[in-house]
């Protein structure tokens, strides 16, 4: 017998719903407590003090971890230092070696490094583990190669390492922050002290884990953890000679301030505001997809994040058709489930900005869109959100949100795009959609950003240069370029 | 829906070529201003959703439908009565002793065998659909395909398949596809007709999309992507680019049209993968077998094969499932 | 009788007197303007409004321009030799401000072929690197060499398509503002350079701390001037440029620049 009728339309009642789909974690082994890792080992911390990094989905505590002081970081400095005589004379077919396997363990430990990057800071496991991490060991892989051909890449030059890099990371991308830091400076002969975000340092344990399995020589990297004020230990310690930071502009001003006359080399990565251009003859569907992933990729939490939204005014109404039907779609929730889309923001104070902004926007008198969907109970989260009828002069407009959130102008023609793109303190990145290709080519070159995503969005590889115009900060990151920031080429 | 929207191109364009036929300017207008589609971004997104992980219950629910959706096919030189009837029998009872498993949703053969279909699924709530219009190149004479197509609605078949001419199409000669596809709508009478684009030969996704709008205007039922007698057959983002065609034309005209995937679509993982886009891409009301096909010759038993082992937890083998 | 000259400031195209209507004497007999913080302020002005336009020159154009500064700086070769004290010394100096720019003249339409990139992407885009300017510069040349020093300060920020605002040497300004002259001279749009005289602890702090300057270029600083200057550069995340006077290398014109990185996908 075939299924009855009366089967089949309860069956045909019920609508799609995935089932969670949980990624595994009865393979991750997070210790309770971690020290530093200085001179190639895990040590007690001489401050005796702890913290607990929580996951901000379920606000559990996952460890605790040690709050870096000044002894802390002269130790990791001066270890820095030490390994620094050999590790730079070590024969650069060696170095690249080493980066080599760092980069081969990563791959090996992918999954365990996705988990422990989702739990510890919220992003989406699919991120973690189709992101984060791959784009980890590609980074490491990629500059391995550099180590033994800097010749090369400056011609007439004889390059030569700085010293310590003292290198401080945001949580937003932790592993691959770290990775992004610490693969150039050791091609180039460098030695680092690492500092990741208080709120997640996880990965970066993990990561310790990793230099000792590859056998790299102690104190080459030495990661020490605590909060702003172990940060700025790292970068103004006498013994570290280049600081690379990347985090907010706020404390990127802080840093170069407090850096005048040192003499030690910097490169800031910053925040941003930017512009996603989306003109009439765009392929819409797309560039609805290019909207999502520009603004509502890692919940926001992203530095060249697309948080303006310029549409073409002749095609604004059916593209916020279009956006408002995607959101709809967005699933919001457990950052470990394999569907999740939007996970969990990464910290109560984050939320708390978050919602700031946002209560401002509605106040000035924004138009709030958000698409029904289930918060959980526990956790930090935000669901995706949009604003229409904003103006250029409102808060969500100029000021880096850092969470979920878009903002919609229009515009008339290419050169109002242009103008009202560049119409702020920061140039990070801007997106530009069309299917003509001298107007991309004319917007690109006029978009004062140092990436520029035409019919893309969010976008990244470890041989593409990224870093900022204005405030977005100096100095770039990835690519040959990046390599250039590690070494005094005089 | 944007009734207010003066600037929206397609909308103005799609309203009259629905109301009428169009002459040949209007069309290539239409034609021209059809939306482009980048490729990139197109596969990106296809990816990402194949990436989704449909476990237990939504696993269950998705295979049911798979079945329930799924144009069982035969399309071989070498179809005959009895090769028919043994799949109309697989159609109506795809697992038998089991009656939880649903029928498919129709048998697809060629014309010549509609009988035999019809013959053997009297009774049952499968429906008989046939190729028509010279399947699988369309290269053939417009009242042959007319005839063709009125010889099958009158054995019986309740569904037509017609390729488009791609000949015509790919030469920009778009009138000869619309008054072809008109034509044939009308030879239809009341059975639905499903419009074969036949992607693998389009070469674009562009191309695709101003296919599928194109078909819709003309008055499809389904848009379909393949014959299967080409490669690439069905894949995953070109369905999203007509799926999102779909959604764009039904935006324009409140007319639902239908989508039906197939050629190469053989296993479970793949058939949920077309479900996930479906979902998300024209929603919940498309999951039906009203607005939604699989066609396939082979996919049937991996599904039944993946619904036992959601049922039951442990792996299958091939012994336990008829082949028809 | 001679027909003295009135030095003057070098503003938006224009020589001008300081608003101020202030001067000072550096070697106690000719007047120079000792332009002021609101001298400082117009320079920045013109030099932004320049900048567009003079970015989107072409290389080659720019080039021309430059080597137009080269032919205008030999062709006036004896008048700087005198200002610069004459004498061998300064013969030498002069080949070498002029060898300059001849040299950064020939820069402009290669550096983005070795400063830019295409990278290989693992993916279906196409992805390339190129240089851009920052912008507006402040540069704060040397006093020694006066003219050389400045020279090379200027061209590697113009080469790459920048504007500047230059402050004289305190000590020694007349080859800087006569230098002025020969830029205004070789079809540089106004205000592209500006180059301003005075005391430098009143105008470089305004300088160093404008929100409208996007890098400052300290090479003719103290230590105490630098560190000042750069901890005022933090305002705006300005660039600080610190290189050694007599340097010449395509690496001192990408420190002027921004690199650009444009993505787009490859599809049919």
């Amino acid at each position: 017998m075939a299924i009855t009728k009366k089967q089949s339309a309860e069956l045909a009642k019920q609508v799609f719903e995935y089932a969670p789909a949980p990624e595994a974690i009865d393979h991750i082994r997070i210790q309770p407590s971690y020290g530093h890792f200085i001179g190639g080992r895990m040590v007690e911390p001489h401050s005796k003090k702890r913290f607990p990094t929580i996951n901000p989905a379920t606000e559990k505590k996952l460890a605790e971890v040690s709050e870096g002081d000044a002894v802390d970081v002269d130790r990791a400095v001066k270890s820095a230092g030490r390994a620094f005589d050999s590790w730079s004379r070590l024969s650069p077919s060696h170095r690249a070696r080493y980066l080599f396997r760092i980069s081969r363990l990563i791959q090996e430990r992918a999954r365990e490094l996705a988990v422990v990057e989702t739990m510890d800071g919220g992003k989406p496991i699919k991120e973690s583990r189709d992101v984060d991490i791959p784009l980890s060991a590609a980074h490491f892989f990629y500059y391995a190669g550099w180590a033994d051909k800097l010749e090369w890449a400056f011609p007439n030059r004889k390059p030569r390492p700085l010293g310590v890099a003292g290198q401080v990371i945001p949580w937003n991308f932790p592993l691959l922050m770290l990775s992004w830091k610490i693969a150039p400076a050791l091609a180039a002969g460098n030695t680092v002290v690492l500092k990741p975000a208080e709120t997640t340092p996880l990965s970066a344990m993990v990561f310790a884990e990793i230099c000792m399995q590859a056998e790299l020589p102690p104190g080459v990297v030495n990661i020490v953890t605590g909060a702003g004020k172990t940060g700025s230990l790292v970068v103004e310690h006498p013994g570290v000679k280049k600081v690379a930071f990347t985090g907010s502009t706020e404390v990127g001003k802080l840093i170069q301030r407090a850096l005048a006359g040192t003499g030690k080399k910097l490169t800031l990565e910053l925040g941003g505001k930017a512009a996603n251009i989306v003109f009439e003859d765009a392929p819409l569907d797309q560039a609805v997809e290019g909207i999502v992933n520009g603004i509502y990729f890692n919940q926001g939490h992203v530095c060249c994040a697309g948080s303006r939204l310029l549409v073409q005014e002749s095609i604004a109404e059916p593209l916020m058709e279009k956006l408002k039907r995607r959101l709809s779609t967005l699933r919001l929730g457990d950052p470990l489930d394999k569907n999740t889309d939007i996970g969990a923001i990464n910290s109560r104070a984050q939320l708390e900005k978050i919602q700031g902004l946002v209560a401002s926007g509605v106040d000035e008198g924004a138009e709030l869109y958000q698409p029904e969907c289930r918060i959980p109970e526990r956790g930090f989260w935000f669901p995706p959100t949009l604003f229409t009828n904003v103006s250029q002069s409102y808060r969500i407009a100029r000021e880096e949100i850092f969470g979920p959130v878009l903002s919609v102008l229009t515009f008339r023609t290419p050169a109002e795009a242009v103008e009202k793109a560049n119409n702020t303190p920061y140039g990070l990145s801007a997106g530009v959609w069309t299917d003509k290709g001298s107007r991309i080519l004319w917007m690109a070159q006029r978009l004062r950003a140092g990436v520029v995503w035409a019919n893309t969005f969010n976008r990244f590889d470890p041989t593409s240069p990224f870093g900022g115009y204005k405030e977005s900060g100096f100095g770039r990151e990835g690519g040959i370029h990046g390599l250039a920031a590690y070494l005094d080429l005089n | 829906m944007c009734p207010s929207q003066p600037n929206c191109a397609e909308r103005r364009r799609i309203i009259p070529v629905v109301a009428t036929a169009l002459s040949l300017t209007h069309l290539g207008s239409l034609m021209r201003g059809v939306r482009s589609v980048d490729e990139v971004g197109a596969d990106e997104r296809a990816a990402s959703l194949a990436k989704r992980s449909i476990k237990k219950a939504s696993k269950l629910w998705a295979l049911d439908l798979a079945v329930r959706c799924m144009d069982l096919t035969t399309l071989e030189g070498s179809d005959t009565p009895g090769k028919v009837t043994a799949l109309c029998a697989k159609g109506i009872r795809p697992k038998p002793g089991d009656a939880t498993i649903p029928s498919v949703a129709a048998i697809c053969v060629y014309p010549a065998r509609v009988a035999d279909a019809v013959a053997h699924l009297s009774g049952s709530n499968v429906r008989v659909a046939s190729v028509a219009t010279a399947f699988p190149s369309g290269q053939s004479f417009p009242s042959i395909k007319i005839a063709e197509t009125e010889e099958a609605v009158r054995a019986g078949a309740h569904e037509i398949d017609m390729v488009i001419d791609r000949g015509a199409f790919l030469s920009g000669d778009y009138q000869r596809v619309y008054d072809e596809v008109v034509a044939v709508k009308e030879a239809c009478g009341t059975a639905h007709l499903k419009v074969i684009l036949e992607t693998g030969e389009l070469g674009t996704y562009d191309a695709v999309r101003r296919a599928s709008i194109l078909a819709m205007a003309a008055g499809a039922d389904f848009i379909k992507t393949s014959t299967g007698k080409v490669q690439p057959a069905a894949t995953l983002p070109v369905s999203l680019v007509m799926m999102e065609a779909i959604r764009d034309f039904v935006r324009e005209t409140g007319r639902p049209v239908g989508f039906k995937a197939a050629g190469g679509i053989r296993t479970s993982k793949q058939a949920i993968a077309y479900l996930v886009v479906l979902y998300e891409t024209l929603g919940s009301g498309w999951m039906t077998p009203d607005l939604f096909r699989l066609g396939a010759s082979t996919l049937l038993n991996d599904v039944l094969m993946q619904i036992d082992k959601e049922r039951t937890g442990v792996y299958q083998s091939g012994d336990y499932f008829t082949i028809d | 009788m001679d027909v003295r000259k009135t030095y003057k400031l070098f503003v938006n195209g224009e020589f001008v007197r300081s608003e101020s209507g202030r001067a000072y004497r550096p070697d106690g007999s000719v007047n120079v303007p000792r332009g002021s913080r609101k001298d400082l302020r117009d320079a920045v002005r013109a030099a932004r409004t320049a900048f567009p336009a003079w970015a989107a020159r072409t290389a080659m154009n720019r080039g021309q321009i430059l080597y137009r500064a080269a032919e205008m700086l030999d062709s006036r070769g004896a008048q700087f030799i005198g200002l610069l004290g004459g004498g061998a010394k300064a013969r030498r100096e002069v080949d070498q401000a002029v060898e300059t720019l001849v040299w950064y003249a020939g820069w402009t339409d290669k550096l983005p072929q070795i400063a830019g990139t295409v990278n290989p992407v693992a993916g279906p885009y196409f992805n390339f690197t190129l240089p851009e300017p920052t912008g507006v510069v402040g540069i704060v040349a040397p006093g020694e060499p006066a003219l050389a020093g400045m020279v090379r300060r200027l061209a590697a920020a113009l080469c790459g398509g920048n504007v500047v605002v230059a402050l004289a040497p305190e000590s020694r300004p007349l080859p800087a503002l006569t230098l002025a002259e020969v830029f205004a001279t070789s079809d540089f749009p106004a205000g592209v350079v500006n180059v301003l005289s005075g005391q430098r602890r009143e105008l470089l702090p305004w300088l160093a701390a404008h929100m409208d300057v996007n890098a400052i270029d300290v090479a003719g600083c103290t230590l105490d001037e630098v560190k000042a200057a750069e901890a005022a550069a933090a305002d705006n995340v300005k660039r600080v440029i610190k290189v050694t006077a007599d340097e010449a290398s395509p690496y001192l014109i990408t420190a002027f620049m921004e690199m650009k990185t444009v993505w787009h996908p490859i599809g049919m």
